[in-house]
């Protein structure tokens, strides 16, 4: 097997917090693909939205500080699995390239910092890199659990398909599901895949955030879905742990899976059962246990 | 019925086109002179129904120059970034960016109620993230609380308590390395600001 | 004294254009200079040279002081050039021997101190002073036009221009791609704003282009290749084979009733892919030509060779199909061409939140078109895609895909009011509830105004606000299996949940996907929108940068059908004015070769962007002055200097180089 460079990894705060499932299950499968992954050296924050309420120019020095630190290391991709985190980064190599005033003074934080200038390290997100890197076919043969849980909605959420679509699509992204359609799982046709969750308003103005989030288990349970799958751990989060106010809010009651992509992909493809943080769920408990046993069934692949 | 008439009525010598004209330059609200007045954003945002000023006439005011109204309405700290009036703008305006910007010159002037969880909850990220370089929820969600609403813990209790046995909760937060490095990044950009 | 043994004599004459020029300019100073300049006899200053006592001035200036040159220091030469060569023409000159300088638009316009411009101003009448000496007499080259017009395009745009053409006695080819003429127009069902039924007023057209003598129909036919200039068009049309005689059918269209696909399985393109046709098919039922078409590409017969043949047995008695027969070149000889070849609808596929291609119920403008005529798929009946239900609401979008960075930026002009007559001929086949979502309502035209107030008595709701999504998401159990529109109704200042059974797009009109193809077929511009280019937005809105190809209808820019009937008769008599002069004159600025020091290095064809230089069996280059538009490029490229251009000579262009430093 030749050498390959992998990918630089940035977890991101929530992963190591509320967000521990999305990395556990990321790991693994990317162990499992045999893809080296390599932790951005003292990585800090990317300030998500709050830094650029704040104030600009530190939204994009604190991206920047990752960004040189990424240039310095040995792969030429740096894969951010968090949407927020994945936005700040993108987003701060867009406007220093198109606007002279943000390239400004980004250049002086990081001069002051005695940090190198930016050399275009590629940013990228998990979804994409299985979908181009890897392949819908790769992912199929490597493929040996058979699904036995119900239908899914798979929830994109807004930072990572806009406002750059390199992820996948904004209006109707497919890749997703095209994912899980190829290890197995059926997809309903879910009208709400990128619409907002609300993001940190559920834990400032909880009323407003709850509803949002009520909206979106109740239309994926209306189209026949069992389970949401998201990219997003603030999404998993919001949609995962508020579940019981959504309930108080609204007068109906959600137990719902809420999983990450990477924690059904890992599962279908043989991963380790106590290493997809599967117990981390909050929603829907039951069917996770019901749903993800040792069950490995050898499956014929075309 | 309530007897009491409030006189609505908005004279020239309210609008400052000075700060209309400086809103322009900044990166990405250079197109906000190019609304016709769609209201496809308002019509896409999930949060429209809750503002006061619809992101449309957020702008509308801007270029009319009516700051304090843009500066002190609920519209832009109700903004969650999802981009979608970004994306579906048929002038390509970059509305996002203009509440962003716009909460940057709110928290500058301090043009905002004492306690709005809101841009409480945005300063008081920024503190932790400048003293440690990574963020920790739960100092993050105390300090806010207890800065803006502590009866929003009394709610979000049974929710801390399943996400703290699934162990999705850490009490230690993790403090990077290279903390002086990046406070002399943030510092310069202070002082590259105030240039 | 007067001298008459040879001498150069030059009048030159200074304009102050009112105040435009002499603000700045001290034109007194200007002509007193020029008064000393080496050959001047007659130095003047005027207020309005192209006035008639300033062109009065000319003449008898010429005639009493025997004046064989003359400059005049005005304004663009674009706007008053040819006055003064009249003029000096009428003042018994070869108007050649006139040279303009402009000290306004170059000088007077552009600067602002005073002392700095006078100075610049003498210095371009020295210039020009010893160029006008050099200058030779040249004459305007004359060239013949060819009576016959070539007309592409059978719509509407296309119909009228070649009618009136033919009416006036001229013989005119109209070429069409489809296999009937009638373009867009024949598939609306009303037209705004008086609800004409666009057949009833189109057909009788259609039918005087078939009958008429003076007019060869070619449908299913397209221009191959298109050679020479104006006056002198070599066109080469291919005509695609029906695989039936036209001059044997008589329409009566019993073999598309015989035809082995008893159920018709072809989407029918006519009806936008509403209905189904059979391989063999008449577009739609007032076709013209009443000749059927076998499709190659759907015909059982092309695919395996073992059809039935039914239709060759229905036509028994006249043997009028032939799968034999194979497509036809014409090569024919015309003195100018109308583009009349129309335009495209918007994709609305472009716009996935709007859900069409998703939701089945989401239509487009001309799908609608197609589905309340009478003679439309399903006979008139509104009803959705199911077949059976009839609409209670409707949701009209307008502006879909214009007015919009993300697809195009214009505004497609008719939009607002087909939009209006939609919703009027929707809610009066079906009654049902109808929401017109605008940004603005546009309607400039006559009667359309009035249009506008007729919907609003009739209860159409207009909310002023561009819809956001198209969605079957259902919050409020009234919305089940409907399709919602989001809006803010910035009128009433509320974001709104509308919830309907069918949903129109009000797509926007494009210039043709192939319009580059076409263009450069005939060697014309696009504007950057895709549409075809005018000489002049304003005053030659159907004139073309090449001599002798007009343009009329939709290919130039979206336009309603009065308008593109309008620009329909206006090409025609833009062509019918070069037909009827005989002759158009070229201005003499044409490029040349001097044969003996061509080197035949072939640097300057591909240069030429009128392609007017051809390499000569003798291996030199050869200029043909009457597709040489004299831009220089040539000129300025060859390396042996071989090639020159007349009114640019070497010697005249160092002369005013010399004239500009002498006073430096």
């Amino acid at each position: 097997m030749p050498e390959k460079p992998g990918y630089l990894y940035f977890p991101g705060c929530s992963l190591r917090a509320t967000g521990v499932a999305y990395e556990e299950s990321l790991l693994e499968l990317f162990r499992m693909l045999d893809i080296p992954l390599h932790e951005l050296n003292d990585w800090n924050c990317c300030g998500a939205t709050s830094y650029m309420s704040v104030d600009e120019g530190s939204a994009f020095v604190l991206s920047a500080r990752n960004l040189s630190i990424a240039g310095g290391m040995e792969a030429p991709d740096l894969m951010a699995p968090c949407s927020a985190c994945y936005l700040a980064l993108r987003k701060t190599q867009d406007y220093v390239s198109h606007y002279p005033e943000t390239a400004r003074i980004v250049e002086e934080g990081l001069k002051a910092a005695g940090l190198k200038p930016l050399n275009g390290v590629r940013v990228r997100h998990p979804l994409e890199i299985l979908y181009n890197d890897i392949g819908l076919a790769k992912i199929k043969a490597l493929t040996v659990r058979k699904w036995q849980g119900g239908k899914i909605a798979c929830y994109y959420g807004c930072q990572a398909v806009r406002p750059y679509d390199e992820v996948d699509r904004p209006h109707d992204p497919m890749r997703m599901d095209q994912l899980m359609n190829a290890v197995g799982v059926e997809t309903v046709d879910y009208s709400l895949k990128t619409k907002c969750c609300g993001g940190t308003l559920t834990g400032t103005i909880h009323d407003v955030g709850v509803r949002l989030n009520y909206i979106l288990l109740k239309e994926a349970v209306r189209k026949g879905a069992q389970a949401i799958v998201t990219i997003c751990p603030l999404c998993q989060f919001n949609l995962d742990a508020y579940q019981a106010e959504v309930a108080k809010e609204s007068g109906e009651v959600f137990d719902v899976p809420i999983l990450y992509f990477t924690q059904v992909l890992g599962w279908a493809l043989g991963g380790n059962l106590k290493s997809l943080g599967l117990k981390r769920s909050i929603g829907g408990r039951g069917l996770v246990r019901k749903w993800f046993t040792e069950n490995r069934e050898v499956l014929a692949n075309a | 019925m309530n007897m009491k008439f409030p006189r609505t009525m908005k004279f020239q010598r309210e609008a400052e086109p000075l700060w209309s004209e400086q809103v322009l330059k900044f990166p990405g609200c250079e197109r906000v002179s190019s609304c016709i007045q769609c209201g496809t954003c308002s019509g896409t945002c999930p949060l429209s129904i809750y503002m006061d000023y619809t992101p449309r006439k957020v702008i509308g005011l801007i270029r009319e120059g009516f700051r304090e109204d843009a500066l002190s309405c609920r519209t832009i700290w109700l903004c969650a970034s999802c981009y979608s009036c970004a994306v579906l703008c048929p002038q390509k305006i970059h509305i996002t960016d203009v509440m962003y910007h716009l909460k940057q010159e709110a928290i500058k002037d301090n043009l905002f109620p004492r306690r709005f969880p809101i841009p409480v909850l945005a300063k008081e990220f920024f503190k932790i993230v400048l003293s440690r370089g990574r963020s920790a929820e739960v100092p993050l969600v105390l300090r806010m609380a207890l800065k803006s609403n502590p009866f929003i813990l009394f709610t979000m209790m049974r929710s801390g308590w399943n996400l703290f046995r699934a162990g999705r909760i850490s009490l230690k937060g993790d403090r990077i390395k290279g903390v002086a490095e990046l406070r002399a990044a943030l510092s310069a950009v202070k002082e590259a600001n105030g240039a | 004294m007067p001298d008459s043994n040879g001498a150069v004599r030059v009048g030159v004459y200074v304009c102050h254009c009112g105040s435009n020029i002499a603000g700045i300019v001290d034109c007194k100073a200007v002509a007193e200079y020029a008064a000393g300049l080496a050959h001047v006899v007659v130095s003047r200053d005027y207020k309005y040279m192209c006035s008639e006592p300033g062109q009065e001035l000319i003449r008898t200036d010429i005639q009493e002081h025997q004046l064989n040159r003359i400059v005049v220091a005005s304004c663009s030469p674009h706007l008053h050039e040819h006055t003064f060569r009249v003029a000096t023409a009428n003042g018994g000159l070869n108007p050649y021997f006139m040279a303009m300088v402009n000290i306004r638009e170059q000088d007077s316009w552009v600067h602002t101190d005073k002392a700095a411009a006078t100075h610049k101003a003498k210095d371009l009448v020295s210039a020009s002073v010893r160029r006008v000496v050099l200058q030779r007499p040249l004459d305007k080259a004359r060239v013949s036009i060819d009576p016959n017009v070539l007309v592409v395009g059978g719509g509407i745009a296309g119909i009228h221009a070649a009618l009136t053409l033919a009416n006036a006695g001229k013989h005119v080819y109209l070429v069409e791609r489809e296999a009937t003429i009638g373009g867009h127009m024949a598939m609306f069902d009303k037209t705004f704003p008086t609800l004409d039924c666009a057949a009833c007023i189109l057909t009788p057209k259609m039918s005087s282009v078939k009958a008429h003598p003076n007019i060869t129909l070619w449908t299913y036919s397209d221009v191959e290749n298109v050679a020479g200039y104006v006056g002198n068009y070599k066109v080469r049309v291919r005509r695609r084979t029906r695989y039936i005689h036209e001059d044997l059918c008589v329409g009566c269209q019993e073999c598309v009733e015989a035809c082995v696909f008893k159920v018709p399985k072809v989407n029918d393109e006519f009806n936008q892919g509403l209905g189904k046709r059979r391989p063999i098919y008449l577009p739609f039922p007032q076709a013209i030509p009443q000749t059927p078409v076998i499709d190659r590409e759907t015909c059982i017969e092309f695919k395996t060779g073992k059809c039935k043949k039914t239709c060759v047995e229905a036509c028994a008695d006249r043997h009028a199909i032939d799968f034999k027969l194979e497509d036809k070149l014409e090569e024919i000889q015309v003195g100018t061409i109308i583009l009349a070849t129309g335009f495209q609808t918007f994709d609305a596929k472009r716009i996935p939140y709007y859900g069409y291609g998703h939701y089945p119920n989401v239509y487009t403008a001309l799908e609608i078109e197609r589905l309340v005529n009478a003679s439309g798929p399903t006979s008139g009946e509104v009803v959705l895609r199911d077949g059976k239900t009839v609409p209670k609401s409707i949701g009209i979008i307008h502006c879909v895909g214009s007015r919009d960075e993300n697809t195009n930026r214009w505004c497609s002009r008719v939009c607002c009011m087909y939009s209006l007559k939609l919703a009027h001929l929707l809610k009066e086949q079906t009654g049902a509830e109808i929401f017109n979502f605008y940004i603005d309502v546009r309607t400039p035209g006559k009667g359309f105004e009035e249009f506008y107030q007729r919907l609003l008595v009739e209860g159409v709701h207009f909310i002023r606000g561009k819809v956001a999504e198209v969605t079957d998401w259902v919050f409020d159990p009234s919305e089940e299996g409907m399709l919602t529109l989001r809006v803010e109704d910035t009128l009433l200042g509320v974001v709104r949940r509308i919830p309907v059974d069918m949903v129109v797009l009000s797509t926007g009109l494009e210039g043709r996907h192939d319009a580059q193809e076409v263009r450069r077929l005939f060697n014309i511009t696009c504007a950057s929108e895709g549409f075809f280019q005018e000489r002049h937005p304003k005053l030659a809105p159907v004139s073309t940068f090449t001599d002798g190809i007009f343009l009329a209808g939709c290919c130039q820019g979206p336009k309603d059908i009065p308008d593109t009937v309008a620009q329909a008769g206006a090409a025609a008599a833009e062509a019918l004015a070069l037909i009827c002069a005989g002759y158009v004159e070229q201005e003499p600025n044409a490029a040349y070769v001097i044969a003996e020091d061509c080197s035949g290095c072939k640097n300057c064809i591909p240069l030429c962007p009128y392609s007017a230089i051809t390499f000569t069996v003798d291996k030199r280059a050869e200029v043909n002055p009457v597709l040489c538009k004299g831009c220089g490029t040539c000129v300025a490229a060859c390396p042996s200097g071989s090639l020159q251009q007349r009114m640019f000579e070497d010697d005249e262009l160092f002369a005013e180089i010399e004239g500009v430093l002498v006073h430096a």
